[in-house]
């Protein structure tokens, strides 16, 4: 299969099943400018070796179906198309995919919870998962990462005719863990789709998060946490790109850096198309950074391609914590350490209150919570 | 008993010179006024003594039953029995004020408040300031009025007990139904008798219902004169012009 079809725009103009379209990365590329490729451990280059070991296991709640099926399964590919070289390369690469089905109308009354666990960093691994949340059904998958890994993978969530999909996904990764993740959701007519990432661990994750819509009335929430330490390089680049008319989409990720050489990167595409009338769109990025040493990159594109939107907007902040805050606090007696603890809580906390299942916000918040506490 | 003595403080904001040696001293028991026009430094003076970084100390001393405060981080300041009511109290997102508040009572305490009695003091606090309490779980001062920042500033006082609390304008911005409620605030703390204030205050208004013992008034970055109540009648009639004059 050869480079896709659908209308190009300045941004994301290239995606494709086929590895040979994509060239290897040097680094220039607008899309790898800011992904130190040498700790990538050959995910970009094809020099990684296939002997990784990352074990996936699913576990789902009663109506809801999981099954291993190979790269035939005519449910791969449909909603996402490898949109670089590293999601061609685990593409290309992976043995079995995982395909969760919620089937039609229902509502599971438990999460889908996926677990990816490595075991090493001797080798890589590629993964691919599709979750299919057939029309007016509801359903909430997690999923977490931990561990040792070189490991790339897509996940594709196509979310059905007026169905809801939530999706908290963990990235607690071992400290040498390598992550390039493209995680694509497919938005039918009126679905609902709250993506949460929360990424804290590994040494280089790179997550690109990205929302299609296949008709009007889809609405999409992508929010994120992430705080780096020293020598992390921890990279989100979302897409959104709005085809149709009357869709939603709101982006907020915040995150936190301290140490020396704690990167961040942050890039928010949104694209709205000639044909997506009454599109609101807002994208919002913040980042405290904490030391000295320690940089955020981010860098919000949106790209209006018509002239009838109903709102469209995007911000970027990067600063220090606030000095006011810390005297604040410190003058009612309370120590710096824990009135700085207190303040980053709050600002992490504020986009971690989104997260409605009490279990999993509490979870959520005392990662945070050990990240501070390292 | 505690003591609070200012002794010739001088303090540079960027290399400015703001205050210009200030004498003051404070017991336990006492309340003294402050009065002084807009930009004569009184917030300098309590920024000062609670140890914000911007302000910088270029002379003098500031001890609290003898230990000498300049030498304390600020929240060791708060610790050692000082408090500050700010004139503008900052709001910090995300951090809520039933949060907040218990982690200053631990600290100030040196233990953490068994939480169902600390749940009862602050519905009692909150009570008597006419403070809902639903604003237990708002973030801390976010979308406060400027009337509700201040009762909040003086629930604080009440929680933590000082040994000497310096209320920087907390009379503006009320109305005359938060003034009192506040002011009741400030006289339930004076109660004891084991405490004292120091009132940094632009009108007399306050003053009626928490009479002080003395009355400074402040221009140029010191004291020009003192007295008692009576000082402030006269301030009310007269103005500040003849000490701007005098201090420009
Ligand atoms: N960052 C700063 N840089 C320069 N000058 C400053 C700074 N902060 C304060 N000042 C100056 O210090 C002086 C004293 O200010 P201060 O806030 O202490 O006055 P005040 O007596 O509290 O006034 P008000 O009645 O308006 O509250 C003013 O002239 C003010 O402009
Ligand atoms: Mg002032």
């Amino acid at each position: 299969m050869g480079l896709n079809e659908k209308p190009l725009s300045t941004l994301h103009e290239k995606a494709s099943y086929d590895l040979d379209d994509f060239e290897v990365p040097t680094g220039r590329e607008e899309a790898w400018r800011f992904t130190p490729l040498s700790r990538l451990r050959g995910l970009h280059d094809g020099k990684a070796e296939v002997t990784g070991q990352v074990l996936v296991q699913v576990h789902t709640p009663a109506g809801v179906t999981a099954e291993w099926v190979g790269r035939e399964d005519p449910r791969i590919g449909q909603a996402y198309v490898p949109a670089d070289r590293v999601s061609a390369q685990a593409y290309n690469a992976f043995e079995k995919a995982l395909v969760v089905t919620v089937p039609k109308e229902s509502v599971p009354a438990e999460p889908i919870r996926v677990e990816v666990r490595g075991g090493g960093v001797d080798g890589a691994s590629y993964g691919h998962i599709v979750v299919k949340v057939e029309a007016l059904a509801e359903a909430l998958v997690v999923i977490e990462h931990q561990g040792s890994a070189i490991y790339a993978d897509n996940i594709e969530f196509v979310v059905g005719d007026g169905a809801s999909l939530k999706v908290v996904t963990l990235q607690d990764w071992a400290d040498d863990a390598v992550h390039v993740s493209h995680h694509h959701a497919q938005l039918a007519r009126d679905a609902t789709f709250r993506g949460f990432t929360v990424t804290l661990g590994g040494d280089l994750v790179r997550l690109s998060p990205s929302v299609s819509y296949t008709g009007p009335g889809g609405d999409a929430d992508l929010s994120g946490v992430y705080f780096a330490d020293a020598g992390q390089h921890l990279e989100h680049r979302l897409l959104v790109d709005h085809s149709h008319p009357n869709c939603k989409s709101n982006v907020d990720y915040r995150g936190a850096l301290q140490g020396e050489d704690a990167h961040t990167v942050w890039i928010g595409d949104v694209i709205i198309r000639v044909a997506a009338e009454g599109t609101d769109t807002y994208e919002l990025n913040r980042n405290l950074i904490l030391t000295d040493g320690a940089r955020a990159d981010s860098v919000p594109n949106l790209e209006i391609l018509t002239g009838e939107v109903a709102g469209a907007g995007h911000a970027s902040t990067s600063g220090r914590l606030d000095d006011e805050h810390i005297f604040y606090l410190q003058a009612r007696g309370i120590p710096f350490d824990e009135a700085r603890r207190l303040v980053i809580r709050g600002f992490l906390g504020q986009l971690i209150e989104k997260i409605q299942i009490d279990e999993l916000r509490e979870r959520v918040l005392s990662a945070v919570e050990a990240e501070l506490a390292r | 008993m505690s003591t609070l003595e200012i002794r010739d403080l001088k303090v540079a904001v960027e290399d400015k010179e703001i205050l210009r040696g200030v004498n003051l001293t404070v017991k336990s028991g006492e309340t003294h006024a402050i009065m002084g026009p807009n930009g004569s430094g009184k917030s300098t003076l309590a920024y000062a003594i609670a140890g914000h970084p911007k302000y910088t100390i270029t002379g003098g001393e500031v001890l609290l039953d003898g230990v000498d405060l300049l030498e304390l981080s600020v929240d060791e300041r708060a610790r050692a029995g000082l408090f500050l009511a700010m004139q503008y109290p900052v709001e910090v997102p995300g951090v809520s004020v039933s949060n907040f508040l218990r982690s200053a009572v631990t600290a100030v305490r040196g233990e953490a408040p068994k939480l169902r009695q600390f749940a009862k003091d602050l519905k009692a606090g909150m009570d008597s300031l006419s403070i809902d309490g639903a604003f237990a779980q708002r973030n801390l001062n976010e979308g406060f009025s400027g009337g509700e920042k201040k009762r909040h500033e003086i629930l604080q006082l009440e929680l933590l007990k000082p040994k000497i609390a310096v209320l920087d304008e907390t009379d503006s911005g009320l109305d005359v139904d938060a003034l009192r409620v506040v002011s009741e605030g400030i006289n339930r703390f004076r109660a004891s008798g084991e405490t004292g204030v120091l009132l940094i205050t632009h009108y007399t208004r306050i003053l009626r219902y928490v009479t002080p013992e003395f009355v400074h008034v402040f221009a140029g970055g010191r004291i020009v004169e003192e007295g008692g109540p009576e000082l402030a009648e006269k301030l009310e009639a007269e103005g500040y012009e003849q000490y701007t004059k005098a201090s420009a």
